[in-house]
Order: structure tokens, then C-alpha cells, then sequence
């Protein structure tokens, strides 16, 4: 069975994100980056699927600079088999609708059973590259997973809703999405580590996927950013420290804003 | 005249709340609204589709929408859109409408701007707003290209009102045939977790738990506390990860937008990520040990202090004086 995982570099998400006001993109530089930490429960549900499925391949798949080919080793030293980095200066700028169309072209060169994703990306949270890599590889898409089992040639999965979870299932190959609650991710080993510096990497263009510099990257994209400002902060209020009286006082407050 | 459609989601047969807020929102923007509404029930929804601003309301009534993931409604939506070539189509952020969203996308090469606010046309162009990193700053975007141009809107962007001037809608059938291949995710069961007391979404007192809470147990404080105020009980993501409780208690970026009159966070640090979901509530009390948590940047009144004993003592004083 061949699983392929997407996975993206993100800035660190607790830190603060800025824009750069000429570019209008995401500030990368003098920032840290690492692999999604939302990514990292994609690779745990797939390496759990291979445990228990001798044979399994697991290929992470990330479209970005050169440099994601750190989010890439991560993956590999977690235990993935083998990574795939579709890397190229046209591609910068790329909306989702762009990132869907290249990702699925080179996920399908990997003949996959099954495709894992995060139900949305750490920096760009639009949750629409999954439907979109479904659709252009016309696959089904299982999402919101917070449980995923494989057998039979078939994928279950507890899909969460506004007001519980659904079971939902289809014959492979299918697209998954998962969220954080499906797993606990490993941490690399050392030994993971070391094996993933010498575990295949291909690397591919936009060309090698036949994409011509318009239909991807800045140039393709549809939506445009026109100005920003930053948004406006709540003020502090009153800060108490509780001796004991706490209770009383924020029944005060509660009484006078008529909720008791 | 601008076309502006909605899609009217259904849930147990009833429209989602977000659905009729943008219904109340695309009404502002043309008098040209159509909502489409897809799944059992669709047509005795129709009506109130209408007393929100929708001038015309398509209906498929299909069990396979339910039956299946996302498939059959974005295959009769794209044929839909590629028929009749609508300016603007509005979606909840919800599960189902952002799984429909991204297929539409890709399908139609549309483009999509994805947690729009403010929306505007002006000359037939649209501008929204969006928060980008976790709503700490707000970007200005528009959509170019594309037959129709597709913004997903979160819940409670807009107010849902009824429309003073509402006629009843004029409600055609939506004439096609849900293939087979469509047929794919099969949804096997539903599991509604029920709980007591109003819905997170809409209480307007909301009472969430972190990390300070020290151990699942312990919500029951906060469940006890929300009893009294009439409440709901929300948490932060570490402790639904933690699986203290279920992700539906989840307020956040990546859980629900809450807007009650009075939020109250105890033992939660107030990580942005966390804030993005609640920074719209009226008021907001935060009960935290650390004098320096986040949360107290913000806060109408903080308490620092320990949520084990401030919670309970709070309850106990608001049924004395209640008493
Ligand atoms: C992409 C992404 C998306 C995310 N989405 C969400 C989201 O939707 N929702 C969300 O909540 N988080 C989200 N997070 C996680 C977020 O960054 C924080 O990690 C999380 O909100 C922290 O939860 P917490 O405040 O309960 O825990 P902590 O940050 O550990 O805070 C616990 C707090 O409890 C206090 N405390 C300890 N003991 C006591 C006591 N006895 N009494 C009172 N206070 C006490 C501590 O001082 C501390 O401030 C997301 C993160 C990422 C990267
Ligand atoms: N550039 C990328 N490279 C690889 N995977 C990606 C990329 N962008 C998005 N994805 C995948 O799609 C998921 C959702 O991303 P998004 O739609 O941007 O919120 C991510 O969590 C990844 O699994």
C-alpha cells in the first residue's frame, strides 16, 4: 500500500506572524519555521497504518522552498519512507486553488491507496487544498477525521461535527483529513534522524508537472490582496487578585451587567 | 443586477443559524438573492429562507446530501452555477460547506476567499476582509477570474435578521440526477452527543476551561457554575486534545466563534489562537494563577487566582444571592 502524506513548513505557529508590507505574503524571513505541527498527526496515523501493514510505502509530499526539505526530513525521521519536494520559483505566491492542482500532480505520480492531510494548514488555515487534491485526483474525501482505520481495501473514519462525530467510510484510494485529536505524534529518534538523511528525496518543478509559470504562483492566483491593517486589540480591564473576596466581586460585575 | 446565491444548509432538516445571516448579509448587498437549499426537508424550509432575504429558493429534496459527503451537493451546485453563472456564492464555515467549498473551487477554477468579513460590491467588484494570522491582522482581498466568485463566511460574521419588506420566495425544483460516482463517502451513522443547557453558539454566558483546570474532573465545576448562569461550557484546544472533553466544546481558530454577552475563561492562557474565537464576547473574566497569562491583556475584569477555588466559590455566591 502506498500512503501519501501532504505536509507543509510553516512559520512557528506561536510565534507572531507579520506581513511583509511589500510583498503582501507572509514574513519568512528572520522567523523560524518548522514542520506544521498539524502535519505531524497526518504522519503519526500514517506510520500507524503501516505498522500494522507490512509493505506500506510513506511518501510526504510538500510544495514550497528549498528549505521545506527540512519539514520533509522531520517526516522522515518520524519514519516516513521516502519525500518528494516540488520546489521552483514560480510557484511562490501560489493559492490554494494552484497548490491543489500541483500537489495532486505529483501525488499521483506516487499511485497512491491513500492520501493523509491536516484538515487545514498553521499559517494559511483556509482548509482548502484537501477537497481540492480529492477532486483533481477524482478521489472521495473522508474529513475532519479524529479516528481512521484501514482494511479491507477500505477506509472508516469518526468524523466530527458541530454536535458529535459521524462514521463514514469508502473503498480506497481516498483522501483523508485528519485534526489533532486523532493521535499522539512520536518524536523523531535519534537513529530516525540519522536514517532520514539518507532516504530518497525527488525533487520536482511546475514543469516536470506540466504547469506553465501562468497557471501557478503569483500570476495564477485569483484572489489578490489589496491593503491590510492590523487588527484592533481589546483593552485591559480591572485585574484583582484573589484574597479570598474574588467570588463576591465577580458576582458584583455579573450583577451589574443584569446577567444574575 | 449583482446575483448573490446562499447555500442554505441544512442540518436535521432545519437551516443552519449561519445560513440566514448571510442570507441577511447577501440581502444588503442586491435584491437579487436565490438560496439553495438541498436534502429532506428542503422544501418546507423554503419559507423562511424567504423572511430572510431570499427572493428565490432552489430546492432538491435527496436523501443521498446526507447519505454522502459532500460529492452530491457540489456536483448540483457546480451545474447549478455553470447554468445560470451567478456573481457571488456565500457559504458557512461549517464542515460541510467548507468540504463543498473546496470542491467547487477546484471543479470550477473559481477561486475563494475563505473567512470573508465585510463584505462589499462596488462596481461588481468584491472586497472582503480577512483575518490572517490568527485575526491579528486584517487583509483587504478580492477575487478575479472565475465564472462566480465563491467566499466562505464564518458563523456569526453577520446578525441574522428578518427582512421587514419578506414576500414569500418563488421556489423552483432543481432538475438533476445524483450520479453514481457522487455515491462514494458513505456516512454509516450519525452520533449526536447531546448536552443539557443552551448551545455553546448561542449562550450568551460561556464559561471555558483550559490546562488550569489540572484534570478532566474538574469541568464539572464549570458545569455546575454554567447550570446556574444558564450557560454553556466551551474549553481550549490543549485540554480537547487532551480529550477532557469533546472537540465540540472547542472555541478557537480551529473550533467555534463564540459571541456572548460575558465569556469566562478560567485556567486558559489566552493564546491567540484561542482569542481569534472569543475576542467578540461583550465581556470577558478570566480566572487565571499567572498574573502575567495573555488573557489578563484583555480582560474586563481578571482574577488572579486559582479556578478550583474562585469557580466554586462564585457558584456558591451567585445561588446565595439568588436565593
Ligand atoms: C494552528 C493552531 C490552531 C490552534 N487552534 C486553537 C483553537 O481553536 N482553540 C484553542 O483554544 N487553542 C488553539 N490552539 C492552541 C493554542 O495555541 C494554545 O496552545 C491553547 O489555547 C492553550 O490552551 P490552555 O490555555 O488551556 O493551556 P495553557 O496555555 O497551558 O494555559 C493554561 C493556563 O492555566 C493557568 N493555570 C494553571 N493552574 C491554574 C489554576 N489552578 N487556576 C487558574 N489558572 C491556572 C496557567 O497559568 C496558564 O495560563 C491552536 C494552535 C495552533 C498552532
Ligand atoms: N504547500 C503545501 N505542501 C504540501 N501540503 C500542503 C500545502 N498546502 C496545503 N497542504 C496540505 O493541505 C492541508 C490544508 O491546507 P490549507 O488548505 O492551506 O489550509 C495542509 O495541512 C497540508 O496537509
Amino acid at each position: 500500500m502506498n500512503i501519501v502524506v501532504c505536509v507543509k513548513q510553516v512559520p512557528e505557529p506561536t510565534g507572531t506572524n507579520r506581513i511583509d508590507p511589500k510583498s503582501l505574503r507572509i514574513m519568512r524571513e528572520g522567523v523560524d519555521s518548522v514542520l506544521d505541527p498539524a502535519d505531524e498527526f497526518s504522519i503519526e496515523a500514517a506510520l500507524q497504518i503501516q505498522e500494522a501493514n507490512p509493505g506500506t510505502n510513506v511518501i510526504v509530499v510538500s510544495m514550497g522552498p528549498e528549505r521545506a526539505l527540512e519539514a520533509i526530513r522531520r517526516g522522515l525521521a518520524m519514519g516516513a519512507s521516502k519525500g518528494v519536494l516540488i520546489s521552483d520559483p514560480n510557484l511562490a505566491g501560489s493559492d490554494a486553488l494552484a497548490t491543489a492542482k500541483v500537489l495532486a500532480g505529483a501525488i499521483k505520480r506516487e499511485n497512491p491507496d491513500l492520501v493523509i492531510t491536516a484538515t487545514e494548514s498553521s499559517d494559511a488555515y483556509t482548509g482548502m487544498v484537501p477537497g481540492g487534491i480529492a477532486h483533481h485526483l477524482g478521489l472521495p474525501l473522508l474529513s475532519y477525521a479524529k479516528k481512521l482505520t484501514v482494511s479491507g481495501g477500505k477506509a472508516s473514519i469518526e468524523r466530527q461535527t458541530e454536535t458529535g462525530f459521524q462514521r463514514v467510510e469508502a473503498q480506497l484510494p481516498a483522501v483523508v483529513t485528519v485534526t489533532g485529536s486523532i493521535n499522539t505524534p512520536r518524536y523523531p529518534a535519534l537513529k530516525g534522524i540519522m536514517q532520514a538523511k539518507k532516504k530518497p528525496v525527488d525533487q520536482l518543478t511546475a514543469a516536470d508537472l506540466g504547469f506553465s509559470p501562468e497557471q501557478v504562483g503569483e500570476k495564477g492566483a485569483k484572489e489578490k490582496v489589496l491593503g491590510w491593517a492590523p487588527a484592533e486589540q481589546r483593552k485591559a480591564g480591572r485585574v484583582i487578585k484573589d484574597d479570598g473576596t474574588a467570588a463576591a466581586q465577580v458576582a458584583d460585575f455579573l450583577a451589574q451587567l443584569k446577567v444574575i | 443586477m449583482t446575483k448573490v446565491w446562499v447555500y442554505a444548509e441544512l442540518t436535521g432538516g432545519q437551516v443552519a443559524r449561519v445560513s440566514l445571516e448571510l442570507l441577511t448579509k447577501a440581502r444588503q448587498l442586491t435584491g437579487d438573492v436565490t438560496a439553495i437549499a438541498l436534502g429532506t426537508g428542503a422544501s418546507a424550509q423554503a419559507a423562511t429562507l424567504g423572511q430572510y432575504g431570499a427572493k428565490r429558493v432552489l430546492v432538491h429534496e435527496d436523501a443521498a446530501y446526507e447519505q454522502f459527503l459532500s460529492e452530491p451537493a457540489a456536483d448540483t451546485i457546480a451545474t447549478l452555477i455553470e447554468q445560470e453563472k451567478p456573481d457571488l456564492l456565500l457559504i458557512g464555515t461549517t464542515y460541510n460547506g467548507r468540504d463543498i467549498a473546496s470542491r467547487l473551487n477546484a471543479r470550477l477554477d473559481c477561486g475563494v476567499i475563505t473567512d470573508g468579513a465585510q463584505l462589499s460590491l462596488e462596481g461588481g467588484q468584491l472586497k472582503a476582509q480577512v483575518p490572517w494570522y490568527s485575526a491579528t491582522t486584517i487583509v483587504d482581498v478580492t477575487l478575479s477570474g472565475g465564472i462566480t466568485r465563491l467566499v466562505l463566511v464564518r458563523p456569526k460574521s453577520f446578525t441574522a435578521e428578518v427582512a421587514a419588506d419578506a414576500a414569500a420566495p418563488q421556489v423552483e425544483q432543481i432538475q438533476v440526477q445524483i450520479s453514481q460516482q457522487a455515491r462514494r463517502a458513505i456516512v454509516v451513522e450519525n452520533v449526536v452527543q447531546a448536552s443539557e443547557g443552551p448551545k455553546l453558539e448561542e449562550a450568551s454566558v460561556v464559561i471555558s476551561g483550559g490546562r488550569g483546570l489540572k484534570q478532566a474532573e474538574n469541568f464539572k465545576l464549570l458545569h455546575d457554575l454554567a447550570a446556574t448562569l444558564g450557560g454553556a461550557v466551551g474549553a481550549s484546544r490543549a485540554v480537547v486534545d487532551a480529550g477532557w472533553v469533546p472537540y465540540s466544546y472547542q472555541v478557537g481558530q480551529t473550533g467555534k466563534t463564540v459571541k456572548p454577552s460575558v465569556y469566562i475563561a478560567a485556567g486558559i492562557s489566552g493564546a491567540i489562537q484561542h482569542t481569534v474565537g472569543m475576542k467578540g464576547a461583550k465581556y470577558i473574566i478570566a480566572i487565571n494563577t499567572d498574573p502575567d497569562a495573555p488573557i489578563f491583556k484583555f480582560a474586563d475584569l481578571g482574577v488572579v487566582g486559582d479556578v478550583l477555588k474562585v469557580v466554586p466559590a462564585l457558584n456558591e455566591e451567585i445561588k446565595r444571592r439568588k436565593a
